[in-house]
């Protein structure tokens, strides 16, 4: 394993940037989130205004995860090759075999040899399973917003939710689904590392800088 | 009647006194004019037209009662106010009314059927409880006919039905899973009936008395949301204008029934309050002569008025609904912080498979 590497830009910078735009966005909506689904007593007196400024600080990180969602979106037409939904969804029969082969390696019963240039298969897969969940969560959102914000607007980011499943069941979805994003992140996190420490292509660093080392050999 | 001075507030001395001599005296009379007016948002220029138009006709008015409690007939019959229930009595020909009516068995029948006969098109139907559709509507018979074939018959010659209560607008607690008699509201029942949606359980009459006056006053029913509810009584919602919502602002909740926030009067969300998701103008109106209402009593709201209240708003005194299939003691906490366990814990598994396996690697 000691091939030459070579540096290649993987990650542009709208990639980058609204990866960390995602991770402040889901930080700050789930620890107000959480307030807001299950508040406790924290004011000393009526005067204050700690449930206003939650439910402030969620709508106003609510409008900017929907906007880091829609640039990444358009990032998939204008993007690099690896930034486009081809990478996300197995279109492919090569692709989807790629998937099995990335579920062996992670339950070790085989050795991963070729680095990979931009995401897995089962990962991409699982970024594409991770903006349906996004979505849910803006629409839903949005949705529970509607109830007092009577507008086109709210209308279509959401309110029309409100014909289809009853208030409480979308609030309860909006809930649950925040664990699940809970749960993608330990994940996400725990394999790249993993990746990182099989494939050693600077993958943990590539998402601040945008370079991956990859070995001349995995270069197609 | 019709002489009216400059003023824009004069109300004709005549109506005046004929109703005093009704009992109803001028001062009530004005007071009660203007209380509608104000439910109904109307400018103070109103209250003279409102009084002319209360006065002026007599309509006839049918009263049907299917599946539910009869709560919404004690709710008019407890009406605020006892002048106005005189009022209400006067200005309308009851002309059917089970629980009240004098007439029985086939004189009541007939009456009913004369006002559809004779007065077509001009009468109001009150529809109050669920209308069963299943097995032809055999659940719920009167007179040998059943509820739906009354219905079609008497809602589809009023001039307006008004569903009051959530059992006749959205089919109530009746239509709750599993909705054993298949139980609908009026309007799902005679899709082509003109419907007024007044739901609550029960109804708030003083809204059952401003829609008929809006319409005695204006010509027409009063403007109503998707779900049929007029604007003036559902258009708001209950947590906009809640007395406690300083309290959900600024962060102070009631944790536990009888607890210091409790006695303190804080907000009531963690208690399970549905005021966030329900539209009705009970902290406005109140009831028992503006007495009270649930929350300001210290009790959430259980959103009756929404539709399927029953299914959708409970747990009662919980936040979130119960997750489905996983028991009824799981919330939704316990079960995303499981799921956020087990993904640690896979992900350890993970990392011990990893040592070991490349450990293995190592000697060979």
């Amino acid at each position: 394993m000691k091939d030459k590497k070579e540096i290649v830009y993987v990650w542009e910078f709208p990639v980058r940037f609204t990866h960390w735009i995602n991770v402040l966005c889901l930080l700050a909506l789930s620890v107000t989130g959480l307030y807001i689904g299950n508040p406790y007593t924290l004011a000393q007196s009526s005067s204050q205004y700690i449930m206003g400024w939650m439910r402030f600080i969620h709508f106003v990180a609510a409008y900017a995860f929907l906007m880091s969602i829609i640039i990444r979106i358009y990032w998939f037409i204008f993007g690099n090759k690896y930034a486009g939904l081809s990478e996300w969804a197995p279109f492919s029969g090569k692709r989807i075999g790629e998937i099995a082969d990335d579920l062996r390696c992670y339950l070790f019963c085989c050795k991963r040899t070729k680095a990979h240039i931009g995401h897995s298969a089962l990962g991409g897969l699982s970024y594409l399973l991770l903006l349906a969940v996004f979505f849910f969560m803006v629409f839903s959102g949005f949705a529970l917003y509607s109830v007092n914000h009577t507008g086109a607007v709210w209308t279509v980011l959401g309110g029309w939710m409100t014909n289809v499943m009853y208030l409480q069941t979308i609030r309860l979805w909006h809930h649950l689904l925040m664990y699940a994003i809970f749960a993608f992140t330990l994940i996400h996190i725990y394999l790249v590392l993993f990746t990182e420490s099989i494939e050693e292509t600077g993958i943990f660093n590539s998402i601040i800088t945008g370079d991956k080392f990859i070995p001349e050999k995995d270069l197609e | 009647m019709n002489s009216k001075s400059d003023d824009p507030m004069h109300i004709a001395p005549e109506l005046l006194e004929s109703l005093e001599k009704k009992g109803v005296s001028r001062r009530d009379f004005i007071k009660w004019c203007t209380g509608m007016a104000a439910l109904l948002a109307l400018p103070s220029s109103f209250i003279p037209r409102i009084a002319e138009a209360v006065a002026s006709q007599k309509p006839y008015l049918v009263w049907l009662e299917y599946q539910d409690c009869a709560g919404d007939t004690e709710a008019l019959l407890r009406a605020t106010k006892p002048t106005v229930s005189q009022i209400i009595l006067d200005i309308f020909s009851v002309e059917y009314h089970e629980t009240i009516m004098a007439p029985s068995g086939f004189a009541a029948e007939k009456s009913l059927e004369d006002v559809v006969k004779n007065q077509k098109g001009k009468y109001f139907a009150v529809v109050e409880g669920s209308i069963p559709l299943k097995d032809n509507g055999v659940y719920c018979c009167i007179g040998g006919k059943s509820a739906i074939d009354i219905v079609r018959e008497v809602c589809g010659n009023a001039a307006a039905t008004l569903a009051v209560g959530t059992c006749a607008t959205h089919g109530g607690i009746p239509a709750a899973a599993p909705n054993p008699t298949g139980a609908v509201g009026v309007q799902e029942a005679v899709p082509g009936a003109t419907v007024v949606n007044l739901p609550g359980c029960p109804l708030n009459v003083e809204n059952l008395t401003a829609t008929i006056v809006h319409y005695l006053t204006l010509g027409r029913l009063p403007q109503t949301d998707r779900l049929g509810r007029p604007l003036f009584a559902y258009g708001k919602r209950i947590h906009d204008n809640c007395e406690r919502r300083g309290h959900f602002d600024a962060g102070q909740y009631v944790q536990k029934w009888g607890d210091e926030g409790h006695r303190q009067g804080w907000c009531l969300y963690e208690m399970g309050c549905k005021g966030p998701e329900t539209f009705h103008n009970c902290p406005t109106v109140k009831y028992n002569e503006g007495t009270s209402w649930p929350v300001q009593a210290g009790h959430g709201c259980i959103g009756c008025s929404e539709p399927h209240f029953w299914d959708s708003m409970s747990p009662f005194y919980g936040r979130l609904p119960n997750v489905p299939g996983f028991g009824v003691e799981k919330t939704a906490d316990k079960i995303g912080a499981g799921l956020a366990a087990a993904t640690a814990a896979g992900l350890a598994i993970h990392a011990v498979g990893r040592a070991v396996s490349s450990g293995k690697k190592d000697k060979e």
